[in-house]
């Protein structure tokens, strides 16, 4: 793994070079080449875990293996798509930064988020979170006009002060631990939990759900991520919301294990289960009135970040596990779907766009199936983890929280159908030729027959890995 | 160690009642200076070549190294000294007293078990440092102060850290401090963009995107 | 004993003309010019006690009585001052009579420019008003501040400290900076108020003492070197306190003291500008909040919090 992470750096350096632009193929090449390294090293993964660490520093557990190979697949996806799509986007575009930054700053993001999801030392966890942010702010300023450079300010503003907080948090916890002999490292902090101080592990997990939480997009510290995804170019917005928001939610987890393993297990679902709540009404509100299709998938995102704070807080860690999966594969798919939808109609408004059906069966296709996926129906898999949510907080003893889930759900349900439909169907109002490539079609395709599948079939092998991973956050109540 | 403490905040009252960029930003490289200090203060033993060498680094990075970045990004913006009355300079002043105020009672809330070396004065005066960036990040909107109030934050969060200063890898920290130092060198362009774009680095102007 | 006291009343009286002629000196060798002689200000008094008053039509007796009353009134503060030696005239609670006696004859000041009827004069003490009730917060801080670290409330005990050294602590020095800036303040020195200039709309002390001619403003600027001296005598004894030894060494060293604070100010005055008007409510503010710091500092240092 660490071998993996200094050749993207390395190529990311190199790719930055290449200024010119006879490199473009290269540029390309190189681009797919850090995916398909990156997926080699995953499928590794499974097999020689043990081998792959240095001290604690870089190492894996289960839940590092499902978000390592999260990011493997979509960003392979993302990788392939946007090698056809930017030069389409290009045409319209007057200004925007060089493919080499583009490149570069794709394999750091690539190798920050790696070291992000398999690392089990605090400390590196940290930095490589933070460093996630500084390798995608550039991305979002990829358009080079002023909405995207607000919108990159934002969250590079907004999320360094978040995750600034979340280092106060570190430290606190850190401090906790003083007179028990514990090390940064996971495995020794959750060994020596008990022995914790109390005060300081609480302040420490409040701070860090903040600070994460700020990345993560649990609201109200969502405020940087509407903007973020709708103004970043959509291979982009897949990223962010796939896979950047997952790093930053791994983040809590670790700390939530430690604090489930100190005895705080009911103080730091209480806090999950209010943030996951309020953001899921903070999404249900904007989304009923959201005429722009990609910041309405932003909200989604807020949504699905609540919902699977929700379901750590009630303890459905399986479902919760799960429903990361979902929502990054649907949400992949969605944002590249709305990345052709923007290039057909060259504009990001709901009630501009109709008749995607005739225009681009494909696209339409693709579109309505991941937009029922992400509204959580059968047969896909959201609805899986959504319902196994919906089951533990009953059986649990969580009834009003279960109630208002439902209700918020079903608010999203009819306002994003609202929304949806009238783009997909009806007559064309603006003829649009224009033939998609299949690289921009493929893709999407390919995470939607995944998620399709996992929603019918959810092979042994893979809930097993979600059930150990679940397990690892070891509920002691509940 | 009190002397360094009262100077970290001093510098950090400096920041807030100044109303010249080059004044404050000069106040964050010497804040930066006394935090570099204070770390190897804090360590306790005097010859210690992870010591020295995470001085070396921080007093380059934070002192040397991010304020010239500063000076850099703002060069050629003719708007030196910054009239924004968004919130008045007393208000602003009177807010820092209760903050320092709260900072100072609010002491017994944290049980920070603080070591043999560390001074009783280090959790106030951090915890006034981190709550004063959050006031300069919430009341100035000039893209300038608000990587300035980012910065205070920051120093405010390592001052903290001085009480684990013993518990924590020094690679950890350099990686850290790394960071930092990007953040600061991509917020440095952006303002270079901003400025370019707007003819202005007052965030204000950046309000075109919102919920229709 | 006696002899102490009377030691102490003949430095008040006797020295704090000379100590305005040295800060003008110091400003003068800065500017390179040769200046007025360091004994300039005893030489206008007297020539101004020997002139005739002129008074206004429109004033009252009040405007007649508050020269001399005021300088009686920053006399008696200056005599609870160990100056050279301990003073005699010491009880609990003698530093809230000390900073009330100045505002007693700031309140007369005040009322004797308005007694003129001028509006020019109205605006300077609506001004001297305000920036005093800023500065008297912080003063009362620093005072506080002083209480808790010598744990009495009367100033022989603070300003002695019952030793003979440079007191170096964080929340001292703080507090020497604070209240080194309310002298200035105090005083209507150089950042916040210019004391040379005339007929100008910024002005805060000197308009209020406009209508003031021979003797009487004689008394004021006699008074006002007084209130100068008793102030950078107390600046000068937060971090180096006064002596319990011979009268004479208290005296020499009191000296010195005071030397250096009167050449601190003049360099001050001489590279600083004035700050807009607008602004000086901002500079107490920041003062108080410095003082505010330096309380906070020693209550923590004392375990009081």
């Amino acid at each position: 793994m660490v071998v993996i992470i200094m050749i993207l750096v390395l190529l990311a350096f190199l790719a930055l070079g290449m200024k010119d632009e006879r490199w473009r193929p290269l540029l390309k090449k190189i681009m797919i080449s850090g995916a398909l390294l990156h997926n080699a090293a995953t499928i590794a993964l499974f097999f020689f875990r043990q081998q792959v660490a240095w001290k604690d520093y870089v190492s894996v557990d289960d839940i590092s293996i499902i978000f390592t190979a999260l990011i493997s697949i979509i960003f392979t996806m993302v990788a392939i798509y946007s090698t056809s799509y930017l030069p389409l986007r290009r045409l319209s575009e007057v200004n925007e930064s060089g493919m080499n930054i583009y490149v570069a700053c794709m394999l750091f993001f690539l190798a920050t988020m790696t070291l992000a999801v398999s690392t089990l030392h605090i400390g590196v966890l940290w930095i490589a979170i933070e460093s996630t942010t500084l390798a995608s702010a550039p991305l979002i300023y990829y358009r080079q006009n002023k909405r995207s450079l607000e919108a990159a300010w934002k969250y590079l503003l907004i999320c360094s002060v978040g995750i600034a907080l979340a280092l106060l948090g570190i430290f606190f916890v850190v401090a906790s631990t003083r007179g028990t002999g514990a090390n940064l490292s996971l495995g020794s902090l959750i060994a020596n939990a008990r022995q914790f101080n109390p005060g300081l592990l609480r302040l420490g997990f409040i701070l860090i759900l903040i600070g994460f939480g700020t990345k993560m997009g649990l609201a109200p510290m969502h405020n940087w991520l509407p903007d973020a995804h709708s103004e970043a170019p959509s291979p982009i917005s897949a990223l962010l919301s796939a896979t950047l928001l997952n790093c930053a939610l791994l983040g809590i987890i670790r700390f939530f294990q430690i604090c489930v393993a100190a005895g705080l297990a009911k103080f730091a679902s209480d806090l999950l289960i209010i943030f996951g709540l309020f953001s899921l009404f903070v999404a249900a509100v904007f989304i009923s009135f959201q005429k722009n299709y990609k910041r309405l998938l932003a909200y989604s995102s807020v949504e699905h970040m609540g919902i699977i704070a929700l379901g750590m807080g009630i303890g459905a860690d399986f479902a919760s596990l799960l429903h990361v999966v979902g929502h990054s594969l649907t949400k992949a798919l969605l944002f590249l779907t709305a990345g052709n939808i923007l290039l057909l109609y060259k504009t990001k408004l709901a009630p501009d766009v109709s008749g995607l059906l005739r225009t681009s069966r494909p696209t339409g296709v693709l579109f309505t199936a991941g937009c029922l996926a992400v509204l959580g129906l059968p047969p896909f898999l959201p609805f899986i983890s959504e319902f196994l949510i919906l089951q533990k907080g009953i059986s649990g003893g969580y009834t009003m929280a279960m109630v208002l889930y439902l209700l918020f759900l079903g608010i999203i349900f009819v306002s994003v159908t609202k929304t949806i439909l009238p783009m997909v169907r009806g007559k064309q109002k603006i003829s649009v030729n224009m033939k998609l490539p299949a690289t921009l079609i493929l893709p999407p395709m390919i995470l939607l027959l995944i998620v399709v599948f996992l929603g019918i079939y959810l092979p042994h092998n893979v809930a097993s890995l979600v059930d150990l991973a679940a397990r690892s956050i070891s509920r002691i109540f509940g | 160690m009190n002397w360094i403490l009262v100077g970290i905040v001093l510098t950090t009252f400096v920041v807030l009642g100044s109303s010249r960029i080059t004044t404050r930003i000069k106040a964050v490289a010497i804040q930066g200076g006394l935090l570099s200090v204070l770390q190897f203060v804090a360590r306790g033993s005097l010859f210690d070549i992870h010591g020295a060498l995470l001085f070396g680094i921080t007093f380059f990075i934070k002192t040397i190294i991010i304020p010239l970045l500063i000076f850099r990004s703002i060069r050629g913006i003719s708007m030196r000294v910054d009239k924004e009355p968004k919130v008045s300079s007393h208000s602003l002043l009177l807010t820092l007293g209760l903050i320092t105020t709260i900072s100072f009672l609010n002491i017994n809330t944290f049980p920070l078990a603080v070591g043999a070396t560390i001074s009783s004065l280090l959790i106030p005066s951090a915890l006034t440092t981190v709550l004063t960036g959050l006031l300069i990040l919430v009341t100035k909107t000039k893209a300038t102060n608000q990587i300035i109030g980012f910065l205070i934050l920051e120093n405010g969060v390592f001052t903290f850290g001085m009480t684990i200063v013993s518990e924590f890898p020094t690679i950890v920290e350099v990686g850290v401090l790394l960071d930092i130092l990007v953040g600061v060198f991509i917020m440095g362009i952006m303002i270079y963009q901003i400025n370019r774009t707007f003819d202005d680095i007052d965030t204000k102007s950046l309000s075109l995107l919102g919920d229709a | 004993m006696e002899y102490n006291f009377l030691c102490n009343i003949f430095i008040l009286i006797v020295m704090p003309p000379f100590f305005v002629g040295v800060i003008n000196r110091v400003k003068s060798i800065i500017a390179g010019r040769t200046g007025p002689p360091i004994l300039q200000l005893y030489h206008d008094i007297f020539k101004l006690i020997k002139k005739n008053a002129v008074y206004s039509r429109s004033t009252s007796c009040i405007f007649r009585i508050v020269p001399l009353t005021s300088l009686l009134i920053v006399l008696c503060a200056g005599m609870l001052l160990p100056i050279a030696s301990p003073s005699p005239i010491s009880f609990q609670g003698d530093v809230i009579l000390f900073v009330y006696l100045f505002a007693l004859a700031r309140f007369l000041t005040i009322t004797a420019a308005l007694d003129t009827a001028s509006s020019f004069e109205g605006m300077g003490a609506s001004r001297e008003a305000t920036y005093g009730a800023l500065s008297e917060i912080t003063i009362f801080i620093v005072l506080m501040t002083l209480v808790i670290i010598v744990k009495s409330l009367s100033l022989n005990k603070m300003l002695t400290h019952g030793q003979n050294v440079f007191v170096a602590d964080p929340s001292v020095i703080l507090l020497f900076l604070a209240f080194f800036f309310i002298m200035l303040t105090e005083n209507s020195r150089m950042p916040i108020d210019d004391p040379h200039t005339h007929l100008e709309l910024t002005m805060i002390h000197e308009v209020m003492i406009l209508d003031y001619s021979g003797p009487d403003l004689g008394i004021i600027l006699y008074g006002a070197s007084i209130k100068l001296f008793v102030f950078m005598a107390f600046t000068a004894m937060i971090i180096f306190p006064c002596s319990e030894g011979p009268v004479w060494a208290g005296t020499g060293i009191l000296f010195l003291k005071v030397l250096a604070v009167s050449i601190m100010t003049g360099l001050v005055e001489s590279f600083t500008a004035r700050i807009k008007l607008i602004r000086i409510p901002q500079m107490l503010i920041a003062s108080f909040v410095l003082t505010l710091f330096a309380l906070l500092i020693t209550l923590f240092d004392q375990r009081m919090l």
